[in-house]
């Protein structure tokens, strides 16, 4: 019996094979615990590309601050330009992370095990990049406390009706709770980390880190209860962080903007392109750290499902965007829409389309679906797509709207695209650091996965004697 | 001053291989009366709290609290600004346009709520705590990784170290250890 491959009760193979729990904690634990010299090249090269971009968009704030926002493209009517569409693709991106990490935790789809720790963190980095572009288009960062309430000399509060405001809110509260519910997984893996380290000062870091946890069963008791009510208060919270983001646009009168169908279509357009940047960094990481037997090809499968699942709903806001702009009635409206498809950005709607719509059909087949090459190409394509999107959402509504003696055209200068870029490296920066150390798997809750398939087996046992 | 200085008896710790073991421990102990200990695992162990003799945690109601104090808070802030402090006149909507301010308060309902589940929990568990007597244990490192670990405590009114060592060795441990405080 324990000869043969164990299946699930629905025929497929296990999300994680061969290990107990001391060799799947040792496995992970040892990505950050071996010496410097034995990490692979990859890391090496990827770091060195961050860190090099990372400069780039030093300079790239520097040059800002000691010049203002006029180095960018920027123009009336296209107040808004790289900035937001920066802005919204690094939050969407954010979103896969909380949805792995809650939302998935709470339908109990125990494959997100492997991949939710990973996935948070790239939440946090990328909602760091992502907050960098609104801090730096107030012009002024150091008076950026300007948007919070604060008692001032003038006495002036925020406009609390204002969806920018909901913003500050919803994106300051998304950072922290998920920088807790993060900090909070890793406690038990640190503790892990003590164990498994032979240094005497990683030892007494990891230590500190993990705030001396004991395992008491006491504590885990208050622990998982903790998770819980987490993930249930993270579920709503991320939910809202894209439909607030998305109010940024839809409570305004803009042509392509002022339509209701936003809040849904942009949370499905942020899962799509989290899922999409997962995948991107997942896939070279289960290759270069031999990580195949607990990131298999079942999880690139259930993660190109929810990919192809959102993609369809952000296809479907795509034909309802044209729908309202001819059912509308409204003249602006209908030349918008006909903007879009012909007028001087038509590319990038039709590029848009071909990269959020087409090729991700590809996804319909299992062999691609289990093809890593095959599902990194589609999420470049999809990672792309997604700021095509936001590229045509922002501009072509702004470009030309009511008033056709107040048109212009807008094009990102090389400080819009070496700012983009920079946080790019800033990203890869972070994400090869985190990778270094600490574990990018969820040790604990592997080891969970695996003790509840011993537990069940022990079951089994008792039922034989 | 010279007992405060002395090493105290912590405990008596004993290792096990598998969960079920530290399980059938934990419920003996309870049967013989024991009441002051706590079992160590690298995974939660369902039913080893119950078997410890332990309630339900009260910090979902903390968090309860918390995430009222939020909805109050937020609303509140937003209300006493925007009507009572600095009545400001918007395309001539009322000062309590209430429907507007819901976002602002759903989400310091979810970030009180959220501050109070992290460290209430840890606050609960009495953590950062650097130093617990329990990591005098020999190989308690592996209580990260695969061991499970059940400690009788000095403070229980039956602890005899004899005893409760013969008792914990009868459970069919990999180690049994007295354990200080120092």
């Amino acid at each position: 019996m324990s000869s043969e491959v164990k299946r699930d009760p629905d025929g497929q193979l296990p999300y994680i094979s061969g290990h107990d729990l001391e060799s799947v904690s040792n496995k992970i634990a040892a990505v950050t615990l071996r010496p410097m010299r034995e990490m692979p090249k990859f890391w090496y090269a990827g770091l060195f590309i961050g860190v090099l971009l990372l400069q780039l968009l030093f300079y790239a704030i520097y040059k800002l601050i000691v010049t203002g926002t006029y180095i960018w493209g920027l123009n009336i009517p296209v107040g808004w330009g790289f900035a937001i569409i920066n802005f919204v693709w690094w939050i969407g991106i954010g979103h896969a992370g909380t949805l792995i990490s809650a939302i998935l935790f709470l339908f109990k789809q125990d494959w997100r095990t492997s991949i939710s720790r990973f996935a948070e963190a790239m939440t946090l980095f990328a909602v760091v990049c992502a907050g960098l572009f609104p801090l730096l288009h107030v012009g002024r960062p150091w008076l950026v406390y300007w948007l919070f309430p604060y008692p001032n000399t003038m006495g002036m509060w925020p406009q609390f009706r204002s969806p920018l405001l909901w913003d500050v809110f919803a994106v300051s509260t998304y950072a922290t709770v998920s920088i807790l519910f993060w900090f909070t997984g890793l406690v038990p893996d640190l503790a892990t980390m003590r164990a498994r380290a032979t240094d005497v000062w990683a030892k007494k870091i990891y230590h500190g880190m993990s705030l001396g946890w004991t395992g008491s069963a006491r504590h885990w008791h208050r622990y998982e209860i903790a998770y819980l009510l987490l993930a249930g208060l993270s579920t709503p919270l991320v939910l809202s962080v894209h439909s607030i983001v998305s109010l940024d646009f839809a409570v305004s009168l803009e042509p392509g903007w002022h339509t209701t169908i936003f809040p849904p279509y942009f949370v499905a357009g942020a899962i799509f392109a989290g899922f999409a940047m997962v995948l991107t960094f997942m896939i070279p990481v289960r290759h270069i750290f031999g990580m195949k037997d607990l990131l298999t090809e079942r999880h690139l499968n259930n993660m190109c499902k929810v990919m192809l699942f959102s993609g369809l709903i952000v296809a479907y806001g795509y034909m309802m965007e044209l729908f309202f702009g001819w059912y509308s009635g409204s003249v602006f409206e209908r030349f918008m829409v006909l903007n879009r498809l012909l007028g001087p950005y038509d590319y990038t709607y039709w590029l848009l389309i071909l990269c959020n719509v087409l090729v991700p059909q590809a996804l319909w087949s299992y062999k691609v679906r289990t093809n890593p090459i095959a599902v990194f190409i589609i999420c470049q394509f999809i990672s792309v797509g997604m700021w095509l999107e936001r590229f045509v959402i922002v501009i072509i509504s702004l470009h030309r709207d009511f008033l056709d003696s107040s048109w212009a055209m807008y094009a990102g200068t090389r400080w819009d695209w070496a700012m983009y870029v920079g946080t790019m490296g800033l990203f890869l920066t972070l994400v090869f650091l985190f990778i270094r150390t600490l574990p990018f798997i969820a040790i604990f809750e592997m080891r969970e996965l695996i003790h509840k398939d011993e537990h069940h087996d022990d079951e089994h046992h008792d039922d034989e004697h | 001053m010279e007992d405060i200085l002395e090493a105290q008896t912590y405990g008596v710790v004993a290792e096990f291989a598998h969960p079920n073991e530290v399980l059938a421990a934990a419920h003996k102990a309870r049967e013989a009366g024991y009441t002051v200990m706590d079992a160590y695992s690298p995974v939660p162990v369902h039913g080893l709290d119950e078997a410890l003799g332990r309630k339900r945690s009260i910090l979902a109601w903390l968090v309860f609290a918390g995430g009222l104090t939020g909805t109050l808070t937020g609303f509140g802030m937003q209300y006493w600004m925007a009507h009572i402090n600095y009545p400001w006149n918007v395309g001539g909507r009322p000062t309590i346009s209430w429907p507007a301010f819901i976002p602002v308060t759903f989400e310091l309902t979810i970030l009180f709520a959220a501050l109070t589940c992290v460290f209430g929990m840890f606050a609960l568990n009495g953590l950062p705590r650097p130093h617990h007597p329990i990591f005098n244990t020999p190989n308690f490192d592996r209580s990260a990784i695969d061991h499970y670990f059940l400690c009788i405590e000095a403070k229980d009114p039956q602890f005899d170290e004899e005893k409760v060592t013969a008792f914990l060795k009868e459970c069919g441990p990999e180690a049994v250890n007295t354990i200080t405080d120092a």
